[in-house]
């Protein structure tokens, strides 16, 4: 549905946004991570129309951005940053307008609105002027609008930004639910929200794509996906270490804080199988055992690691 | 071109409601009847001229806009802006020079209720006389279209930028300008030193030149035709100005 080939955005001398490349299909849920300023929220403003590329394509639905914006623009929904919304008018006239600026009216005006009404849980404050309104309902009034033509393509800047946790968690539903039929994509630098609502996340960084792959992929790029962390009741941690850095597929053994040992794989991949030889090496010794896990990895630190200056720098050079 | 017309109506809709949403259309229309009245009883010696015609009427209107006008229009796109919500409005389906028109057009339409009701005063003349009718609905078309070449002045220096005290200000030396231009204590200064033909040229970018001739009641094509290029190239510099803001 979305193609992005070579995008580029210059202001001025500094590049926003460079040499971007990806797709997302139809039935599919991008997330889009990066620190502040890395070019996530200039990427979705050149989608949506409002900024021109300084260089590269974007076609959405076949539609080129450039030459046929309004094409393009009816396939999209668009929530953008800050969840601007007119503050002067109520939330039925605003949601009636957008309907309206989407060639909706009459009936299907009327229908539109009450679905995304009854979406986004908006009945309550129908007729409320917008600035009366908190953040958590200007947010959803916002993100109504973005829905009112049940567009194909949907793409969010910071959807949950200052939603409280309910209202996270209604809205990464919705965005679930959404990403069944249509492509959506949506910004955010709260990891977990990766996890609860994605079926892909790219993470960029000053305007490039460092990371692109499935929430599971990318937790396997951390150094703590596969490594086994085992607790042992009645014996002094340290014998159990070296019994432990002994074993064939460890790489090595950290102690943690709480008495547990994190052993590392030689080789990621082989995860099980180290688990499988902990256990044997634990019965063979009859250590009392109170905790085995294997790691999942976490993305914050997949993210800390491929995005802090000085990493970037190395890989750079 | 239908959808162009439908998203004109839309946004001239949600213009003119969120006008008079908010006191200030009020206050505005208040202050704007209070003012014509002020000036042209008080001031512009209405009663005592003893004659049939709105002129101490309509002779302060390039004046009474020059302040009135931009107060109106400031808000138009810098607010916009401000509010983010300009990035929502073009990625709509929307041409922006549909919008551009369409919000010129809302705030023209304002302008021409605050116009509208001072009907009173065409009526006062014709219970007091027996004006030229006619000449008075010149002059109130005129006064129509100076309000309208302000606005489109006001609507550019607004998309210039975010604040609005800035495009208020902009907007009122651009006015000056072309009230100036061919206010006769300006002209007679420049006929000292300069030959007449410039001086001609000067006068002829000036509103007051072409609203002359509305008030008399003559309705000359080359008077509309200035009115309307001023708002079309103000519109259209609006356009470039809108486009190289998103361009960076």
């Amino acid at each position: 549905m979305i193609r992005i080939a070579n995008l580029t955005k210059s202001f001025g001398l500094k590049t926003a946004v460079n040499d971007l490349s990806f797709e997302v299909q139809r039935g599919e849920v991008l997330g889009f991570l990066g620190p502040n300023g890395a070019g996530k929220s200039t990427t979705m403003r050149m989608i949506t129309g409002f900024l021109p590329p300084t260089a590269g394509s974007i076609t959405v639905g076949g539609h080129d951005v450039v030459e046929s914006p309004l094409e393009a623009k009816r396939l999209i929904g668009y929530l953008p940053e800050n969840a601007a919304s007119y503050p002067d008018m109520s939330v039925h006239g605003f949601l009636a307008f957008a309907a309206e600026l989407r060639g909706l009216a009459g009936a299907a005006k009327k229908k539109a609105v009450a679905r995304v009404v009854d979406l986004c849980f908006l009945e309550s404050v129908l007729y409320q002027q917008i600035d009366t309104l908190s953040k958590g309902y200007k947010h959803r009034t916002c993100l109504a609008q973005a829905l009112i033509h049940d567009p194909e393509v949907l793409i969010m800047d910071e959807p949950t930004d200052g939603l409280d946790p309910n209202q996270k968690h209604e809205v990464r539903n919705l965005i679930r639910e959404m990403g069944r039929t249509k492509a959506v994509i949506f910004s955010t630098h709260i990891l977990e929200e990766v996890d609860a609502a994605c079926s892909r996340a790219i993470i960029i960084d000053r305007g490039r794509i460092v990371a692109n792959g499935t929430p599971e992929e990318l937790k396997a790029m951390s150094e703590l996906a596969g490594a086994v962390t085992l607790g042992v009741e009645g014996t002094a941690p340290q014998p159990v270490a070296e019994r432990l850095a002994a074993l064939p597929a460890v790489a090595r053994v950290e102690p943690l804080a709480n008495g547990m040992l994190r052993s590392y794989p030689k080789d990621k991949l082989a995860s099980a199988e180290l688990a499988r030889s902990i256990m044997e090496l634990a019965a063979r010794e009859t250590w009392k055992v109170a905790a085995l896990r294997t790691e999942e990895g976490h993305l914050d630190e997949v993210f800390r690691r491929i995005t802090l200056p000085d990493t970037i720098k190395q890989q750079r050079t | 071109m239908n959808s162009s017309f439908a998203n004109i109506k839309a946004i001239v809709k949600r213009e003119l409601v969120s006008y008079f949403a908010s006191p200030v259309a009020y206050v505005f229309l208040v202050i704007f009847l209070l003012l014509t009245g002020f000036f042209t009883f008080t001031v512009g010696n209405f009663f005592e001229r003893g004659e049939a015609n709105l002129s101490a009427f309509f002779a302060w209107h390039p004046w009474l806009y020059l302040v009135l006008v931009p107060a109106v229009g400031m808000r138009v796109w810098s607010e916009e802006r401000r509010a983010g919500t300009m990035e929502l409005l073009l990625t709509m389906p929307v041409n922006p020079w549909e919008a551009i028109l369409a919000k010129f057009l809302a705030s023209w339409i304002f302008l021409g209720i605050a116009l509208a009701l001072t009907f009173p005063i065409a009526v006062t003349a014709n219970v007091l006389g027996d004006p030229d009718n006619g000449q008075i609905l010149a002059g109130y078309f005129g006064s129509l279209f100076l309000s309208g070449a302000y606005l489109a002045i006001t609507c550019m220096t607004s998309a210039m930028t975010r604040n609005q005290v800035i495009s208020f200000i902009l907007s009122v030396v651009l006015c000056l300008f072309l009230i100036l231009a061919g206010f006769n204590p300006v002209t007679d200064m420049l006929t000292r030193w300069a030959n007449p033909a410039v001086v001609e040229i000067v006068a002829a970018f000036s509103v007051v030149t072409h609203f002359d001739g509305f008030q008399k009641g003559v309705i000359d094509t080359r008077d509309l035709f200035f009115f309307l290029s001023v708002i079309g190239f103000a519109l259209f510099a609006t356009s470039v100005i809108i486009r190289n803001h998103r361009a960076g």
